[in-house]
């Protein structure tokens, strides 16, 4: 059924649309603006089955929308196993879904692939807050500097913040995060001593300082990076959360509905509800909201509200009930949802019998937390810890964001979940300290990096509300002098 | 009791407000405008402080709640447009019969001077209708002046305009 999710009208964003294209979808033609995704062109045509699980041919929807998931492969051009959420639309693309495991194709269409050998002072995997600031600090002071990211845009998630940042007008209070994403790429393009791949993925760390990146799309490539410093900064991914029906489209993450709604432009559902009342939950909202959704309820398992309470009020004030203690129970719907049970649990978040309410909804979000995704420091053999209130395994550093690997530095949610605030902290110290390592370091900086790390340790991660994040970070902490035992086992 | 009532409901009351000596002597609402705090938990932000034209906010420390100097604060709106978390508010009680709230609003379509809007409070329930006598935007934020009868001055915390 065509059917237009597109916003047109919204009261902070004013989405730039590029040229109309055409592409074919499993045999038909249809319509995109350039600039758009393959995935997020078809959701807002109102294609929900982006394609069918490979062995029990469930229907499969966006999920993560920012290629961190498996939800949206499909084959493009005959490739199969393409993330159609980052992979931008283009005239004359064939798509097609996919309905088992698709067999590698033996041609690859004559595709040259551009081999390059690049030599630098520091390569950083990951273009969010935390690689961003990385990369300006570093430029700054003359690295010379490659930045990897997979999406086709740096940024990571502040293109899709749209609220307000809070924190020290030092770190751009007041602006919201597309701004701070816009004002950081402006400032970057400016470095004659950067170089910016998009979307290019970083496959591994090799022996002797190499990361090896491939990179996608019409001019595909192979990178073999020699560094001499390297931050990983590759963020983190969406959680799931079990249930039946967890895996119908229309469920989705809510970092993955605010891609769709607040990057693209395109409406997750009519009626949503919310599972977790965390920030992201309370924000994702809020922010439905402003895009003409519905929101039903935000179900939150905990006695309490996790997130912000300016973050609940802003959502009460509009009639949005947050229903602690439950759950959702189930999800059902014919290739999409359609509707979910919510039940309430005991004081041992067992549900309680009885207690179920059936809501009518087309979408369902789940911010239920999120995993740091630091696979490239743990492959690489980076010491990492298990730590639950950091999101999962994060790897052991130093205040200086350094990891048990010499010249490996580790910042923002890939250290363990915390913020886009201190994520740009945690960028500007390992950046400081990278060119130590290249350089040794000016009076100068040695100041300016006291000043920071007095900062983020002593004020902002003083506040009582973000105490549970900055203990668990302060439990990934190894002291610089003990980093030598550890390296040596 | 160990969770915070506010951290169960996601809303505050004016009793609670009040305890937490949030807001305004009354001698000072019956004056003018004046801004109010509904921010009640210690966040890591100086927006409200950096942007007071009038210099009546400050904090010690980042994460303090801020305080607002009751006499310096002209009731001038800007930090309504502001707050990250839209929990300031600028509440003039000094007009007879009618009060006059200010509050961010952030939603389509954009309130015109003279619009009949609903009033909600802040728990979302619609509480009456106020007229809209002032509008203007803060970066993006639209900061929305509304009058309403003085027994929901302390009520109302938000509009919705009907399509």
């Amino acid at each position: 059924m065509p059917r237009d999710r597109r916003i047109w009208k919204h009261p902070i964003i004013d989405f730039k649309r590029g040229r109309k294209v055409r592409f074919f979808f499993e045999g038909k033609v249809v319509e995109a603006y350039e600039g758009e995704t393959v995935a997020a062109a078809l959701y807002a045509i109102g294609i929900d089955v982006l394609t069918w699980s490979p062995k029990l041919r469930r229907p499969r929807g966006p999920f993560c929308m920012i290629g961190k998931c498996s939800s949206c492969l499909m084959k493009i051009n005959g490739v199969p196993n393409v993330r159609t959420c980052i992979e931008p639309v283009s005239e004359g693309l064939v798509v097609e879904r996919q309905r088992e495991i698709p067999p590698i194709p033996e041609t690859s269409e004559n595709r040259q692939v551009h081999v390059e050998e690049l030599d630098v002072d520091l390569v950083i995997v990951g273009g969010g807050p935390a690689g961003l600031i990385a990369a300006m600090e570093a430029c700054k002071r003359g690295l010379d500097v490659v930045l990897i990211d997979e999406s086709p845009r740096i940024g990571g998630q502040l293109v899709k913040q749209t609220h307000k940042f809070f924190g020290s007008h030092e770190w751009f209070s007041g602006h919201r995060g597309f701004e701070i994403a816009e004002l950081l790429s402006k400032k970057l393009a400016s470095f004659k001593n950067l170089r910016i791949l998009t979307r290019t993925t970083a496959y591994g760390i090799f022996k002797d300082n190499v990361v090896g990146a491939a990179c996608f799309g019409s001019t595909p490539g192979n990178y073999t990076i020699r560094f001499r410093t390297c931050i990983i900064s590759t963020g983190a991914s969406e959680n799931y959360l079990v249930f039946p029906g967890n895996d119908l489209p229309g469920v989705i993450g809510a970092g993955g509905a605010q891609t769709l709604m607040n990057v693209f432009g395109v409406r997750p559902g009519e009626r949503a509800l919310v599972v977790g009342a965390g920030n992201v939950g309370l924000i994702v909202s809020y922010q439905l909201l402003q895009a003409g959704v519905k929101v039903l309820a935000v179900v939150e398992l905990m006695d309490e509200i996790g997130g912000w309470f300016v973050h609940a009020a802003k959502i009460r004030r509009y009639g949005i009930p947050i229903l602690t203690r439950h759950t959702v129970k189930e999800a059902w719907g014919c290739e999409r949802v359609e509707g979910a049970t919510v039940v309430a649990v005991d004081e041992k978040y067992e549900p309680i019998s009885g207690s179920e309410r059936d809501y009518e909804v087309d979408a369902l979000l789940l911010a239920v937390g999120l995993t740091p995704d630091n696979r490239l420091l743990a492959q690489a053999g980076a010491k990492m810890v298990w730590l639950p209130s950091a999101g999962g395994f994060v790897p052991l550093r130093t205040v200086f964001q350094e990891t048990t690997l010499r010249n490996i530095f580790v910042a923002g949610d890939s250290s363990g979940i915390e913020e886009a605030t201190t994520a740009m902290v945690e960028g500007a110290i390992a950046a400081i300290t990278a060119v130590e390592s290249v350089r040794g370091i000016s009076k100068e900086d040695e100041k300016y990096r006291k000043r920071l790390l007095k900062f983020l340790w002593g004020e902002y991660r003083a506040s009582p509300v973000v105490r549970r994040a900055a203990e668990a970070k302060k439990k990934a902490l190894i002291d610089p002098e003990k980093l030598e035992e550890v390296v040596r086992g | 009791m160990t969770a915070d009532n506010i951290r169960k409901r996601g809303y505050i009351t004016y009793e609670e407000l009040k305890a937490r000596g949030l807001l305004p002597p009354e001698e000072r609402m019956l004056k003018g405008p004046v801004a109010i705090a509904e921010c009640p938990e210690e966040i890591p932000c100086d927006v409200c402080v950096v942007t007071c034209p009038s210099r009546a906010i400050s904090k010690k420390v980042i994460y303090e709640l801020p305080r607002i100097d009751w006499n310096k604060c002209t009731g001038c709106g800007i930090c309504v447009g502001a707050c990250p978390g839209l929990a300031m508010f600028v509440i003039d009680m000094s007009k007879g019969d009618r009060a006059y709230i200010t509050l961010p609003h952030e939603f389509l379509p954009v309130p015109r001077e003279g619009d009949e809007v609903i009033l909600l409070d802040r728990k979302g329930d619609r509480v009456g209708r106020g007229r809209v006598v002032r509008v203007f935007t803060y970066r993006r934020t639209y900061v929305v002046t509304v009058e309403v009868p003085r027994d929901l001055a302390m009520e109302v915390r938000a509009i919705w305009v009907e399509k």
